[in-house]
């Protein structure tokens, strides 16, 4: 079943086209990861899956309701933890969670709310007033208050953006439970290396467009393949070999990266250089990573 | 059928002015006591508005109603109004409350803070003078349609300002002169003719109006009419405010 249909989504704010024809099919279960520079239209393409903005055209759907038509049915599926950091301050955090959780229609929902304190370490907050908590305390229960009503669909919009080493894996820890037992999860982060971590689809966007779609490993493997690093003294690379090479400006440190796509490719490559008469000082290969795609990617425009 | 995430909401907006009430509750009180010691102390024996009725009496049900109407609009424009601008209204615009649920919550609390208020202020003012009660059912009445219309006129301002100030000019420059020249010190009887027309072209004359009838059995203009105009301008309202909502202006961008 699809969990989320994003289908021809456009938004204008006056000369910006925030989003210029979005259409991305999530389906139930998956792990998605929603990744952009700042301003590729991420927190708008979200905030119109929440209800929160409403697009220009096209149409967006939940388990099949649509959010601006089928409102009420779409936001029960759907858990959004939004990117600000925001909190009411009248409230301790246990009175945050049942207010959340009753406006779900969900009255006596405790149990559930002290699983989730306990898996987000808030168990021992639970009393304090909200304007009391540090930053990474109020983040954890921005996560706890999307997650009161077991949402089916869940959207983090950037939850580890500013917070320690702890929170991040206490949080991935949580959501992969989750994922794991049918949740379906989008994610955004500029966290690439989390991405690369969590993630098993992403879809990029630049500047209001998708640029790529893919799963993790295809895209890995299909765009830079890997990258044999050489470290050079004695001369330089042969001529015929500077086309592979990814990153000319570290020439100058006697340094080359060329990039490769099968191991069998390495031994020629060393013959060449050998004959050339430079000596090697030192040798790496390295796999691509999602950096290197994403650099890639947000260079070019486009695959 | 009542919903729970209705009941929820009401439930907030009402915890929220309940924690600091000494500010919500107390000041406006004593605001309406202060009232009714300088204007009941300078005009006592000098104003007469009804037979047989002293001018203090006239006075309380006048404060204790615009003690209604000011507390009703301060709560649901302030909650909204902070709420946008700390961004926490996010956690109800993500709910999947319906616009009426969203519209008729926000009103019933600030009802019940201008109703809570509006019976503190007679309880601490009725001391100082015979007040009756000649039919309190138009009593109940009108501070249930006041409270209702500047609940929602308070839905409305805070859905429409985006700045602290200008909420505060809506209050200033709509709420306060509406409030003031409604008859609140005076029957508008006293008014030169000019003023006294234009007086009955403000909804507000008309609650205060019906409100002090049932205190006294005399008022300005028969109760019916008073509660026919209120009650349109409360439908008018209300029809207002949920297009608002529905429409998502300034709330879903």
């Amino acid at each position: 079943m699809t969990a989320i249909q994003i289908s021809n989504v456009e938004k204008r704010y006056k000369s910006l086209q925030a989003l210029g024809g979005v259409s991305l099919t999530i389906e139930e279960g998956e792990f998605f990861g929603l990744l952009g520079p700042n301003g590729a239209g991420k927190t708008t393409l979200i905030s119109i899956i929440a209800g929160l903005i409403r697009p220009d055209a096209g149409k967006v759907s939940i388990h099949g309701h649509d959010v601006t038509g089928d409102f009420r049915a779409a936001r029960k599926k759907l858990g959004v933890v939004p990117q600000e950091l925001v909190f009411d301050p009248f409230f301790t955090v246990r009175e945050t969670l049942r207010l959340q959780s009753g406006y779900f229609g969900l009255p006596n929902n405790d149990k559930w709310i002290d699983e989730v304190m306990e898996n987000l370490d808030l168990t021992g907050k639970a009393d304090v007033n909200m304007r009391a908590l540090s930053g990474g305390m109020k983040r954890r229960v921005l996560v706890a208050q999307a997650l009161v009503h077991k949402p089916p669909v869940i959207v983090l919009d950037e939850p580890t953006a500013g917070v320690d080493v702890e929170l991040r894996q206490t949080l991935w820890k949580f959501i992969s439970r989750l994922n794991r037992e049918g949740h379906t999860v989008v994610l955004t982060t500029h966290y690439l290396e989390e991405a690369q971590a969590m993630c098993k689809r992403v879809a990029m966007l630049k500047t209001g467009k998708v640029v790529a779609l893919d799963t993790m490993s295809a895209l890995i493997r299909r765009i830079s393949g890997s990258s044999l690093i050489l470290h050079l003294k004695n001369g330089a690379l042969p001529e015929d070999l500077r086309h592979l090479v990814t990153h000319p400006e570290e020439a100058a440190l006697g340094k080359y990266s060329l990039r490769i796509n099968e191991v069998s490719e390495v031994e020629p490559i060393l013959a060449r250089v050998r004959e050339s008469g430079a000596a090697i000082d030192e040798m790496q290969l390295q796999n691509a990573d999602l950096e290197d795609i994403f650099l890639q990617i947000m260079d070019k425009g486009a695959l | 059928m009542i919903s729970t995430g209705f009941r929820t909401l009401v439930y907030k907006e009402t915890l929220r002015f309940y924690k600091v009430a000494t500010q919500t509750v107390a000041a406006p009180i004593l605001t309406a006591m202060l009232y009714l010691l300088i204007f009941g102390h300078v005009l006592e024996g000098r104003v007469q508005v009804y037979p047989g009725v002293t001018y203090t009496a006239f006075l309380i049900p006048g404060l204790v109603m615009m003690s209604v109407l000011q507390n009703s609009f301060a709560n649901s424009s302030s909650s909204l109004i902070q709420s946008k601008i700390t961004g926490n209204l996010v956690f109800v615009l993500l709910t999947p409350l319906s616009h009426w649920e969203i519209f008729s919550a926000y009103v019933i609390a600030a009802m019940v803070r201008g109703i809570v208020v509006g019976a503190g202020v007679f309880i601490v003012t009725a001391w100082f003078a015979n007040m009756s009660f000649v039919a309190p059912l138009w009593i109940l009445v009108f501070a249930l349609l006041g409270a209702a219309i500047l609940g929602t006129m308070g839905l409305i301002a805070g859905i429409w300002a985006e700045k602290f100030d200008q909420l505060a000019a809506f209050q200033n420059f709509l709420i306060m002169p509406l409030t003031f020249l409604s008859g609140v010190f005076y029957s508008i009887h006293s008014l030169p003719p000019f003023w006294l027309t234009v007086s009955h072209l403000n909804p507000f004359f008309y609650m205060i109006d019906g409100f002090r009838h049932g205190f006294f059995g005399q008022s300005d203009v028969n109760p019916f009419i008073s509660l026919g105009i209120v009650g349109a301008f409360l439908a008018v309202l209300s029809m207002l405010a949920i297009r608002l909502l529905s429409s998502g202006y300034r709330l879903r961008h």
